[in-house]
Formats: C-alpha cells, sequence, structure tokens
C-alpha cells in the first residue's frame, strides 16, 4: 500500500467535518415554495368567514388590477404582527383579500377586532384545501394574483414593515 | 422542583398555539369503507411528504395540514381519481419536492446510475486484489 493512502481516512474525516460545517453555517432554505407564480389562480368558491364580509371565490380576484390574497389564521401568532402591516398597505389602496385556514368565526371577529382589519373578503377555508390547491405550506403566506387572475409572486411568511417597499414593487410590476 | 416542573411544563406546551382549534377533517383519520381504495390511498399517503414535518410522510405527520391532505388523498380517491393523477395535481403546486417517489428527472440520475457505478468499482477493488493474492 502506497504512503498516500494511507492517509486518506483522515482526508475523507476532514472533508466531512468541513461539509457539516459548512452546512451548519449556512442552512438549506426549507421553505417549499408554490409552483403557481405565472400560472392562473386555481378554481375555487370559499364560504364567508364573517356575517358581516363578502366570501371569495377565484373570480373576485381577476379585476383588473393586482391585489393581495393572504392566507391567515387567527390561532397564527405572526399574523398578529402582519395584520398591521396589511392595514398600512390597505390605507395606501392596496386591496387585500384574507383566506382564513381552519378557523371560526368568532375567533376571526376578536382578532380582526383587536389588531385591525385590512380584507375586502375573506373565505373560510377550514380544511386546507385552497391553501393547498394554491401550493401554499403554512401562514402566514401571501399571493400577489394580477388584473388576470394570475398568480405573480407568493411571499412565505408574514409581510414585515420592511418588506412593504418590495411588496408595492411587485404589485406595481404586476400591473 | 415543582415551579421547575410547571414552568417547562408550559415552555413545552407551546407548539400546541401553532394548531387551530377546529377538529380533524373527516377523512383525516378514519378509513374508507372500500378497502381496495382504502389501500390505494394508504399506498399514496406513505409516500407523500409533510409540508410541516418535513421528514414524515403525511401517513405518519400529525400536523393539521397532514390531516386536512390525507383528507383530500382519500375523498378523491373515493370519487375515483387515479393516485398517480392525485401525485401530479400535488406536483404541479408544490414541486417534485411533495413525492418520495424518485422521478427520472437528470437531477435524480445519480440516484439511478449509482447502484450500478458501485458494483463496477467493487468489481475492480476484488480483481485488483486477488491479482496480488496470485502474484505473491
Amino acid at each position: 500500500m502506497s504512503r498516500a493512502i494511507r492517509f486518506a481516512p483522515l482526508v475523507l474525516l476532514l472533508l466531512l467535518l468541513a461539509g457539516l460545517v459548512w452546512r451548519l453555517a449556512t442552512p438549506v432554505d426549507i421553505n417549499v415554495s408554490s409552483k403557481l407564480e405565472g400560472k392562473p389562480v386555481p378554481d375555487f368558491a370559499l364560504p364567508a368567514m364573517l356575517p358581516t364580509k363578502p366570501a371569495l371565490a377565484s373570480a373576485n380576484l381577476a379585476t383588473g388590477k393586482p391585489r393581495i390574497v393572504n392566507i391567515f389564521a387567527s390561532w397564527c401568532v405572526p399574523c398578529i404582527t402582519e395584520v398591521r402591516v396589511l392595514k398600512q398597505l390597505r390605507d395606501r389602496g392596496v386591496s387585500i383579500d384574507g383566506i382564513a385556514i381552519r378557523d371560526r368565526s368568532e375567533d376571526v371577529a376578536q382578532f380582526l377586532g383587536r389588531n385591525g382589519d385590512p380584507y375586502e373578503r375573506i373565505g373560510s377555508d377550514a380544511k386546507s384545501q385552497v391553501q393547498i390547491a394554491l401550493g401554499s405550506s403554512g401562514v402566514p403566506e401571501s399571493f400577489i394574483i394580477d388584473g388576470r387572475g394570475v398568480v405573480r409572486y407568493q411571499h412565505i411568511g408574514p409581510i414585515e414593515l420592511s418588506d412593504v417597499p418590495m411588496i408595492l414593487a411587485k404589485l406595481e410590476q404586476a400591473k | 422542583m415543582r415551579w421547575l416542573v410547571l414552568v417547562s411544563m408550559i415552555v413545552l406546551a407551546q407548539p400546541l398555539l401553532a394548531d387551530s382549534n377546529l377538529p380533524p377533517a373527516y377523512w383525516a383519520d378514519r378509513q374508507l369503507p372500500d378497502p381496495n381504495q382504502e389501500a390505494k390511498a394508504e399506498a399514496l399517503m406513505e409516500e407523500l411528504r409533510c409540508l410541516v414535518c418535513q421528514g414524515q410522510s403525511i401517513a405518519d405527520s400529525d400536523a393539521e395540514l397532514a390531516g386536512d391532505m390525507r383528507d383530500l388523498v382519500r375523498r378523491r380517491i373515493a370519487a375515483g381519481e387515479k393516485p398517480a393523477d392525485i401525485r401530479n395535481w400535488l406536483i404541479q403546486r408544490y414541486g417534485t419536492w411533495i413525492s418520495y417517489k424518485p422521478t427520472s428527472e437528470p437531477a435524480a440520475w445519480p440516484l439511478w446510475l449509482a447502484p450500478i457505478a458501485l458494483l463496477l468499482i467493487g468489481t475492480l477493488i476484488i480483481r485488483r486484489h486477488i491479482r496480488i493474492k496470485v502474484r505473491n
């Protein structure tokens, strides 16, 4: 056996360690992004979540101007801060619809009463079926839909205050 | 000590906050009456990856979204849809990531070729080894 080959296990071990350290330092992106970007919103018609607010169907999304569909829930903690940012977007004239995942009418009413209500329509997705049809994997998530009802952008996780300029730019692009 | 137990109970119970107040979907944890259809649904659910607990199949996961996906799979199987069509419908939304079944995409070629390559390398090593033995 040649001398060099004796060090092969050591070299392999070091390579393995280097690989592990590298992966620890730069973790993989575990978000699963929707493949629907650039495709029309799948057909759906959800019942109204609140008696005081209209229901949401896919037909309501192709209105000639871009809008945000926000997937949220009253039981979702990051949604509390996000809904306040959405209110600011609403005040700037952005149209926002909500899809409430596995939620109850009284809980949503309380959630919006406490944190502000940015939504024009809210559909109740009690079995996450529209969420799955949209390729969304959690709450909160938002989709920018253009005037023809085509998905233009998916935002995974809450829209933070610092995301507002980016979201406004995406809405502008979707025009 | 009692405080420690109480505090740790509160801390450990945190994940419960991430769940909704609604009961599981009807077909999430219920078998289809037709054993043939149930077998098809089970086989498919074993091969679909949970979006929340990303190492588990939706058959194994306790996440609510996994339950809702099992409900979707069972409903569609009961309506006569083919498992391959349901899988493709999900792949159109989440990409091949959602399916555990290896595809024939170029990205998966090393996976298919690895056994052949390893067999060849093994044969070469054995051949070299035997030759050395014979010379000695």
